[in-house]
């Protein structure tokens, strides 16, 4: 059992690592390091409620002063963790200061990729508060819009731009939004969704440099040549696990903490949240999650780890995006090239739930405006179930899930 | 126990009706959460504590 726990990243895994080591008894040492100055806060809602102007930022504090301080714990805030010295078993910090542990959780999370030339004034990037907040004082000037990437942030940021009123053009190399996430039969509902409300989709279409006016960002201009007018442009091409500190530490750097199934890289050294690459036993598949409710799982599973539970972090995950009046739930994981079968409700009605099988097991299971019935049929993917045992619902039977 | 739900925060992620499913309900149009007994008894502390923790929307509170 450990008796200095030390947790760097003080966002939702490193918290949830926190609280659930308290909840368990643990009461050694326990410092948690965080390199923004906040107090720890929610992300989802950077992208939506945030951005549309609906909710104030002090919405997303994740723990209030009160909560943090029966936490027992020591609270580094707005120091950023350096290095990691694993023979002196000390983190470096920023400044020059070093903390010392018998036991590490690595919880940094990940930065958002940049493009080259995206330093102008007008380009933005988003995965902290403040980053959110400039960008919304940036959209309430109204600006001619230009999302590059048409992922979980881009779609989501397309469809509150729009939502705004301003005038949106959505680009992606790939041939419809969401394709990485969701395989291109959903990912062109999305397209359709876009277009309904009234976003210029862009897609096979590649970014070849920024236009600029006295470094004020003026339009893109793409593979083909073609220009794109832009006064404000959201890069959301994806996000890099952030582990430059780890550089040199030894640690399996491949895409993140490379772990294994109990969420452990090294004796005495786990990762947690969207960082952390691990085995999962549920699929036997290696993955690598940024999903808000990811981050609170493993943290659970790696403070039960740190404790001697050595079980393996065998999760369904779960995550959501929200779009217009779209909301999709997904529970498991959705390969690329997974075959989709609709098993309740219909695709035509935009009301459906739709499983996902690879090896002919479902994998996943994801709902558009159907959370109840989604969350019903996630058991398949609990049960491992076999796409063929799968029926293509009746029209008595989609009225019925209705 | 005193269980008080958010529904501005909910997601509608059916994750309280995983953890405790004598607690929390969705409704069916839009699978916001429902409260089926906001005062559940001491023997569901550990399932309800469960549901307010797993909630990826922090929607559930609990008070002892």
């Amino acid at each position: 059992m450990p008796r200095q726990v030390v947790i760097v990243g003080a966002s939702a895994a490193g918290l949830s690592t926190a609280e659930a080591l308290r909840r368990r008894g643990y009461d050694g040492g326990l410092t948690l390091i965080g390199d923004e100055p906040h107090l720890p806060y929610d992300r989802p809602p950077l992208s939506k409620q945030i951005l549309a102007g609906t909710w104030q930022p002090d919405k997303l504090v994740l723990r209030g002063d009160e909560a943090l301080s029966e936490l027992g714990a020591e609270l580094l805030f707005g120091r950023a963790a350096t290095g990691l010295d694993r023979a002196g078993q000390q983190v470096l910090l920023a400044g020059g200061d070093a903390v010392a542990y018998d036991a590490l959780v690595i919880a940094t999370g990940v930065s958002p990729r940049r493009l080259p030339g995206a330093d102008l004034d007008g380009v933005h990037l988003l995965r902290t508060v403040d980053d959110a907040l400039a960008l919304r004082a940036n959209l309430l000037a109204g600006p001619k819009v230009v999302v590059v990437g048409a992922g979980f942030l881009g779609a989501e940021v397309a469809a509150v731009a729009r939502t705004m009123g301003l005038d949106v053009t959505l680009v992606d190399p790939l041939p419809v939004p969401m394709h990485r996430q969701f395989g291109p039969r959903i990912g062109g509902l999305i397209a359709e969704l876009h277009r309904e409300h009234g976003v210029a989709l862009r897609l096979t279409a590649g970014v070849s440099r920024f236009v600029d006016a006295g470094g004020q960002v003026t339009a893109i201009e793409l593979a083909d040549g073609s220009l794109i007018d832009a006064d404000l442009v959201l890069v959301a091409v994806g996000a890099s696990p952030a582990t430059g500190w780890l550089d040199g530490s030894g640690l399996a750097l491949g895409d993140g903490v490379e772990c294994n199934s109990r969420c452990e890289a090294a004796p005495g050294i786990y990762a947690a949240g969207d960082v952390a690459s691990w085995h999962n036993p549920h699929f036997d598949a290696r993955m690598r999650l940024e999903h808000r409710m990811n981050a609170t799982e493993q943290g659970i599973a790696v403070a039960g780890n740190l404790l001697g539970d050595d079980l393996p972090f065998a999760s369904v995950p779960y995550f959501w995006t929200d779009q217009y009046d779209v909301k999709i739930q997904a529970y498991g994981i959705f390969p690329p090239g997974a075959e989709l079968q609709i098993i309740s409700g219909d695709l035509d009605d935009r009301r459906f739930v739709a499983a996902y099988g690879q090896h002919g097991t479902v994998t996943g299971v994801l709902g558009w405006n159907s959370p109840r019935e989604a969350r019903t049929l996630r058991q398949l993917v609990v049960d491992r179930a076999a796409m063929t045992d799968l029926t293509t619902p009746s029209p008595v039977t989609a009225a019925a899930a209705r | 126990m005193k269980v008080t739900i958010d529904t501005d925060r909910c997601i509608a992620a059916g994750q309280c009706v995983l953890a405790a499913p004598d607690v929390f309900d969705q409704r069916d149009e839009d699978g916001l959460v429902v409260l089926l007994n906001p005062n559940p008894s001491a023997d569901l502390a550990v399932e309800v504590k469960q549901a307010a923790t797993l909630c990826p929307a922090l929607a559930i509170t609990v008070e002892d």
